[in-house]
């Protein structure tokens, strides 16, 4: 029986119970999930991103998608990394104004564009933008068009985040953090689901 | 610092099998410079030659553990959905999220897997609405449902995929192929753009 990891928990599976052990049967996706999830928040060198960045964005990522458990996982790493009260405020409030459906967004110009769904551009009130400061600010921006209309990226877009500070592996760690969290959470929702009618 | 453009690639403006290439927008590091470490990560040696991956290899520990969950998710048969089965949830997601090159890798896998030619070009033209059977319907709306940000993965998608033959243990493996493929579409759609192979 394996112990239990973070989609685990996310998804209230416990040990030894029927999911889990289908889980078991696959330890080597069960390891690099949890793998992936200590390379992103618990790494040997955090490189460009603070800690602190890492839990924010999760925090974000996690209200965004309006999944009760992982938000307050990741808003609990957050907290571990004692952020300022008003920072803590400002991201949740970003996070209310954030919410809204996805995928949307448009397509290269051509046959696809009739499939092309409008959806809000989200901004960083200005009111929050000095407490979040600037990389903050630029990263939460990139994180929700990543979340919910990631095929409106560009060259653009990581050419703001360059502009407020962040570097080309800072980018990739930013980019892989939203990544990965769009699989963890619906890996653990999905199992949180199926475990209802799992007898 | 600034990002990489590409002015001169007519991006691919429709989904296909075709084999694309993919250009990025940030400096991957040389094949020559790779250190031990981002080799390693990279996992099959052959993927040095490829952008996409040594981009990534900015963050190994990231790149190896997600490289080790891919493959298992997808090519670990011991238990499980069939290969084609599989490969449909990642097109699907890729399709519905809009990721035209990994729609086009994994229509292809799909294809080779299924020997459903025809329906895997339905679904790339029609899009996720089309009509495949429905056992293959059933593990696409599980798969859009899903990328839905928030999630709309529910019950009665478990409850369709049962009546359409999975078991527990397949219908894991939906929710970790199509839940995966919203890490990949989201790194491949903001990092780079596709262009049309040999252009």
């Amino acid at each position: 029986m394996s112990e239990r990891d973070v989609i685990d928990l996310l998804a209230g599976l416990a040990p030894g119970s029927p999911l889990a052990a289908i889980r078991d049967r696959k330890p080597v996706t069960r390891q690099n999930a949890q793998a992936s999830y200590r390379a992103l928040f618990e790494p040997a060198d955090l490189g460009d991103v603070s800690a602190q960045e890492r839990f924010a964005v999760a925090t974000f990522v996690a209200g965004l998608h309006a999944e009760e458990e992982a938000a307050a996982f990741y808003a609990d790493g957050l907290a571990s990394t004692e952020p300022d009260a008003a920072f803590v405020v400002a991201l949740s409030a970003e996070v209310v104004r954030g919410r809204t459906v996805g995928p949307y967004g448009a397509y290269p110009v051509g046959p696809l564009s009739r499939e092309d769904v409008d959806g809000p551009v989200y901004y960083v009130a200005e009111a929050h933008r000095a407490v979040l400061g600037t990389r903050m600010t630029a990263a939460l921006v990139h994180v929700h068009m990543l979340v919910f209309h990631p095929r409106d990226s560009s060259a653009a877009a990581l050419q703001a985040l360059l502009d407020a500070g962040w570097s080309n592996t800072g980018i990739v760690t930013l980019s892989q953090l939203v990544a990965f969290l769009a699989f963890q959470i619906r890996a653990a929702a999905g199992l949180r689901i199926l475990s209802r009618s799992v007898s | 610092m600034i990002v990489i453009l590409h002015p001169d690639n007519h991006e691919p403006v429709a989904f296909t099998q075709a084999m694309l290439d993919w250009l990025p927008w940030l400096e991957p590091p040389a094949e020559a410079t790779l250190t031990e470490r981002q080799r390693a990560s990279l996992v099959d040696a052959a993927r040095s030659k490829s952008a996409y991956f040594r981009l990534l290899a900015r963050e190994p520990d990231i790149l190896e553990a997600r490289t080790r969950a891919d493959k298992d998710i997808f090519f670990n048969t011991s238990s499980g959905l069939p290969r084609a089965e599989r490969e449909l949830a990642a097109a699907a997601t890729s399709r519905h999220n809009g990721c035209i090159y990994c729609a086009s890798v994994h229509a292809r896998h799909a294809t080779t897997f299924s020997k459903r030619a025809e329906d895997v070009r339905r679904l790339l033209e029609e899009g996720v609405g089309a009509d495949l059977g429905e056992r293959w319907n059933a593990i696409v709306a599980a798969s859009v449902a899903l990328a839905a940000t928030p999630i709309a993965f529910g019950e009665a998608h478990v409850a369709r995929l049962r009546a359409a033959g999975l078991d527990d243990a397949e219908i894991v493996d939906v929710i970790h192929g199509a839940a995966f493929f919203n890490w990949a579409n989201r790194l491949m759609l903001s990092l780079g753009e596709p262009a049309s192979a040999g252009a």
